[in-house]
Order: C-alpha cells, then structure tokens, then sequence
C-alpha cells in the first residue's frame, strides 16, 4: 500500500497557498503509458495531470499531425553542434535505445512520438570526457506550425559532457527528449526555453540514470506562450543521482508548467529537485507539480524536493503542488517544501533607504531570490542567459506597482 | 554644515476602518555634530517620527514639513532622502535573502555617492570599519540580515553608515536587545563616525542606558505624538529616577 503525503516528512503550510490541493486517487506510477496516441484521450481539463493547464489553447499540439516541414523549409530547425567523441544519427521508431526508456505519458508526448520518423540520435563515446558542451538548437520556424520532435541522448559509461537544449523562434512544439545515463557517467541537460511568445511547447524529458551515475536537468523556462515541461527520472541501478532543477519567469499571457516524476525504483540513489519561479503581470500563470514515489525496493534512498516562487505583482498565479508517496520506511530521508510569496516591500523599504533606487533594489531581490539555484547551476554559459533574461524582464515592470 | 528641521510635523497611518493620528505637531531641529536623545514610553510615536522622516509608505504625513538644509524631504522619494545625507538605523532591520552583505554595501555606496567606490580604497575601507566593529570578516559573505543575531543586526546597520557617511542619522532603539558588550561597540561606532563626519544624530531610545555611552546635547521627551519637554543631559537623568509617570495622565 502507498502511502500519499506521509506524515513524517515536512509539508510547508504555505503549500496549500496555491489553491486546491487534492490528493491524487492513484499512485503515481499507475498513470497510463503508451505509444499509441488513441491511449490518451483529448484532455478536458478535469483530469488530474491537466487540470492546471489551459488545454483550450493546445489544441493544435494535441492534434495527431505532422510535422508542418515545407520543401526546404522546416517547421523547426535542429540544429547539432558536437565536437569530439560524439557521434550523431537517426533512430527510426523501435530502433533501440529509442523507446526502452521514453514511454510517452500523455497525449503532447504520444504525438511527438508517433509523428517523428526519425528521431534525433546524439551518443556519447564511453569514458569521453567532452571540453565543450553539446548544443541542439531548436528553432521553431512559425508560430503555429506544428513540429514533432524525438531526441535520443545516449551518455555512455564514466563519460562526462554538458548537453544544451535552446529553443529559440516560435512553433507548435512537442518534443520528446529521451536520456539514457551510462554507468557512472556524468551528464548535465540544459533545456532552454526561450521562445517568441506565440509558441506552444509540450515536452516530455525521460532519464534513466545508471549505476553510479550523475545526472542533472535544468530547465530553464522564460520566453514562450505555453510551455509545459515534464522532467522524469529513474534508476537502472543502485548508487545514481538525480538533480532537477528549474527556473522560471512568466509575464503578462504566459503559463509556463513544470512537472517533475522522481521514480525511487533502486536501493542507495539520491534525487534533488529545486525549482524557483519569478510572476509579473495579469494572467502570468505558473504551475510546479513534483512527485516523488519511493517503491519498496528503493531502500536507503534520500530525497528532497522544493518549489519557490515570488509574485511581483497583482493578478499572477502560481500553484504549487508536492506529492511523496512512499512504500519502504528504511530510507535515509524525504522531504519537501513549497511556498509562493510575495514581493516584499520591506525590503523595498530597506534597500531604498540605504539610496539605492526602486529599480535597482527590486533587481537585487529578485537576484537574491534566484541566487541559491543559480549556485546550483553552475553553468557560467546558462547562468549568465538565465541573469541577462531576469533583468531584462525586470525591466519591462519597472514603474509598475508591486504587489500589495 | 547641516541642519534637519522637522516642523509641526502630523503623521497619520491608516488602520482598518480609519486613519488614526500618531504625530500630532513634532517641532525638533537638529544641526551636525548635536545630538538629540528622543525619549519616550511605548506607543508615543517615536517610531513613527523616524519612519516618517525616513519615508516608509505605511505613514501619510498629513501635515507640517521636514526640510534637510531648507530642501523639502516629504517632497522626496525615498532612496533621494538617503541620497539627500539622511540616514536610518531601523530597530527591526530586514533579511534580504541571496543579497550578501559585500554586494548592499557596495550597491548602496554607489547610489549614494553617484559611482562605484574605488575598490582598493572601498576593500580597505569595509573591512577597517568591519574591524573597528569586532565583525567577523566571513559577515561580508552572509546575506543580509539572514540568519544574524540582535547585536549583529545593530552593528550592521553601524557598519552602513560608518561607510555611507550621512549627515543625519536616526537611530531608532539602537540599544535594544543589545548586551552591554554589544551595546559598548555599537556606542563607539556612533561616537567614532561623529567625531569623524560631524554627524548629526537623532537618538531614539526608551532606556537612558545608551547615553551613558553616547552623550546626548539635548534630550527630547515625547508623549503622545509630540515633544513633551526638552532639556539637557540632566532631564535624562531625571527621567532615569523618575520614569515617564508625570508626563502621563493619571491612571494610565
């Protein structure tokens, strides 16, 4: 039996702040899995996974399509920058790896799935230790042309490489991105969304973490109209550890949505899951849905997960919803918190009564705000997009009256 | 030379229902180099001056004026009254997470002065008056306020005006929650940069326990949202054997 929210772990009170916290009725890992499209329904909204998102507006991404590829003018271009040790390719459906670790969990990830022929195959050589980051830009070539994406990541074993996903342009984007983590490998993804604000993006991100092995995700979400992100991870062995992170920034019109699903099916892993959003604007939307689901054979395991997010102004959403389920007690630890705030004008106070100016003193905050995950990064490269994007939607609210 | 004139200042803040009255005419002027000991009981509005001078939204000044060497400070945002030399040494001082203290004090030195502090002179500066304060130099790195005890907070809010260098200073129950240690170097810091600078200082304190460190040149009692009686040292004196109970209606 499984027991949802167990009582021994900290839950933040503010964690109900975003709204209607409801019990999931099933565990986590009974959700449907399936590269048949007909599995998943068109979402209504009252489903449990949907029921934060506008589905309204996603029609043209739920849509069985293909991709919108005109003679010599792709919908979306992806484009491969690999230097040394790394080896690029197609997959055709079944080809393996594609398909042993990515099973599509929703409609978006069933049709990115279905509509791509050939997927995107990326490996890494076996004890490889890459000098310079692997880049796949995605540039989508219209707002509302539809584009399907596959991409299959293959780290082999005790490499160590920096993989960077940018999407950039706009598009009706699903795109799936499957990770395989050799044993002790060390890998990093980046997936950068900084999309025109027209573009649609589902995605459906699924690692499958070897033995000894580190792996971090980042996503990194800012420009884009929708954009909703699913960051899975499992274990093929014992010893692996997981780090999610995120970082978000919604203005006026956007929904930007990030889910995490931390599968403890080995002994002796570790997972880390942080993710901090910044709202400005009416109708700015956010949601964070992190589960974590420790089965019974993952004993010894630790985990911890947190959502922060700070509302700059009035008329912003921000749900936050932390679910654990866990079917072993011999485990070294598992927690989580959530919170949503707001702008502190205290601290408005404070920092402008030492001289320095509103716009200047709302910066530092929001910095400082950021400041513990942007450590966690640790990518100079992302870090330095990631600041230069946070002031630059600073400085689209400057004057702007903050939340009361 | 300056001079900070607070004239027949009425300040009101706004409750549930209404806005009620808690400075009702405050007259006080203060010049460099005097120092003015604002003493009171609870809920006379001490507090409330110092915010309202300093410009916290929370208090609507319904009347009178503050003038900083005849500029009008009401008229004033509040980072321009810092800019302007005024400076506030807040009782409750605010955490502001993932902003270390090395990067405030050089962001607020450089809104001061206009540009960024020369930074062989800047570093040296820091940590000579970090030094003067018995301050850890590890402090620089924390972030503000985060996780800082009472005496800590007090001698970061020193820390600021040693390096900020203001005209006027409102220190606002400095003392408070402070050990006599602590309250002894926070004293020194507030001695030293006036003998420095010149500062002018405006004293709020409810105990007569920091002007054995800190000699006041008037001493200002205040009751009920205005100056009561003001005098020199020796009214402090009095007010240490005798309390507030004269200035208080009987019962209360």
């Amino acid at each position: 039996m499984s027991l949802l929210v167990d009582d021994k772990t900290h839950q933040d009170p503010q964690a109900q702040i975003g709204g209607d916290h409801r019990i999931p009725d099933q565990s986590r890992a009974a959700r449907t899995r399936s590269f048949d499209v007909g599995a998943f329904g068109l979402p209504t909204g009252r489903e449990e996974e949907w029921r934060f998102t506008p589905v309204d507006r996603l029609g043209a991404v739920f849509s069985d399509a293909a991709t919108d590829d005109r003679d010599g003018d792709a919908a979306a271009d992806h484009a491969v920058t690999a230097g040394d040790h790394v080896t690029v390719g197609t997959l055709a459906p079944g080809q393996a790896p594609r398909g042993t670790v990515l099973v599509p969990e929703d409609r978006g990830a069933a049709v990115a799935s279905a509509n791509t022929e050939q997927a995107l195959h990326v490996a890494i050589d076996a004890e490889a230790e890459l000098a310079e980051p692997v880049r796949v830009d995605v540039t989508g070539r219209g707002a509302g042309r539809r584009s399907n994406a596959h991409v299959v990541l293959e780290a082999g074993a005790h490499s160590k490489a920096l993989v960077i996903l940018d999407h950039t342009g706009a598009a009706d984007h699903t795109g799936n991105l499957e990770v395989l983590v050799g044993d002790g490998a060390e890998l990093t993804v980046v997936s950068l969304q900084r999309w025109d604000d027209e573009a649609l993006h589902l995605a459906q991100h699924e690692a499958l973490v070897g033995r000894d092995a580190t792996y971090k995700h980042i996503a990194v979400s800012i420009g884009g109209g929708i954009v909703r992100m699913n960051s899975n991870v499992r274990y093929a062995g014992p010893g692996g550890d997981a780090t999610l992170l995120g970082v978000y920034f919604a203005d006026s019109g956007q929904h930007l949505e990030h889910r995490s699903f931390v599968d403890h099916n080995a002994p002796r892993c570790t997972s880390l899951v942080t993710y901090k959003g910044a709202l400005q604007g009416d109708t700015a939307r956010t949601v964070w849905v992190g589960d974590v689901l420790i089965r019974a054979e993952a004993e010894g395991i630790d985990t911890y997960e947190l959502n922060r997010n700070l509302v700059l102004t009035d008329g912003a959403r921000a749900d936050s919803v932390p679910n654990l389920e866990i079917e072993t007690g011999d485990i070294a630890g598992a927690g989580h918190a959530s919170s949503t705030g707001r702008f502190d004008d205290e601290q408005l106070f404070y920092l402008m009564s030492r001289g320095i100016t509103e716009d200047e003193a709302r910066r530092l905050v929001v910095r400082g705000f950021f400041a513990d995950i942007i450590a966690k990064i640790g990518v100079p490269e992302v870090v330095e997009t990631l600041m230069t994007a946070i002031d630059e939607e600073l400085s689209l609210t400057m004057g702007r009256t903050p939340a009361a | 030379m300056t001079t900070l004139e607070i004239k027949n200042l009425q300040v009101s803040v706004e409750t549930e229902d209404s806005a009620k009255e808690i400075l009702k005419g405050v007259d006080l002027t203060i010049n460099s180099g005097e120092t003015h000991a604002i003493m009171g009981p609870n809920g006379s509005g001490k507090s409330t001056l110092a915010y309202a001078v300093a410009g916290h939204p929370k208090y609507t000044v319904t009347g009178g004026q503050v003038l900083l060497d005849g500029e009008d400070v009401l008229a004033m945002g509040v980072d321009e009254r810092a800019q302007a030399g005024l400076f506030l040494a807040m009782q409750y001082p605010v955490e502001v997470p993932g902003v270390t203290v090395s990067n405030f004090l050089r962001t607020a030195k450089t809104s001061i002065d206009g540009e960024a502090p020369k930074l062989r002179h800047w570093v040296k500066d820091v940590k000579v008056a970090m030094e003067s304060l018995r301050m850890d130099p590890a402090f620089a790195e924390r972030n503000v306020n985060e996780g800082f005890s009472g005496g800590e907070k007090k001698r970061h809010e020193i820390l600021q005006m040693e390096l900020i260098e203001p005209k006027i200073a409102i220190l606002d129950e400095t003392d408070s929650g402070l050990d006599v240690d602590a309250l002894k170097v926070v004293s020194e810091g507030v001695n030293r940069i006036k003998d420095k600078t010149g500062l002018g200082v405006m004293l709020i304190t409810h105990y007569t326990r920091i002007l054995r460190y800190i000699q006041p040149d008037y001493v200002h009692v205040f009751i009920n949202g205005r100056v009561a009686e003001s005098g020199g040292r020796d009214l402090a004196d009095r007010l240490e054997e005798e309390g507030y109970d004269r200035f208080l209606p009987a019962g209360v």
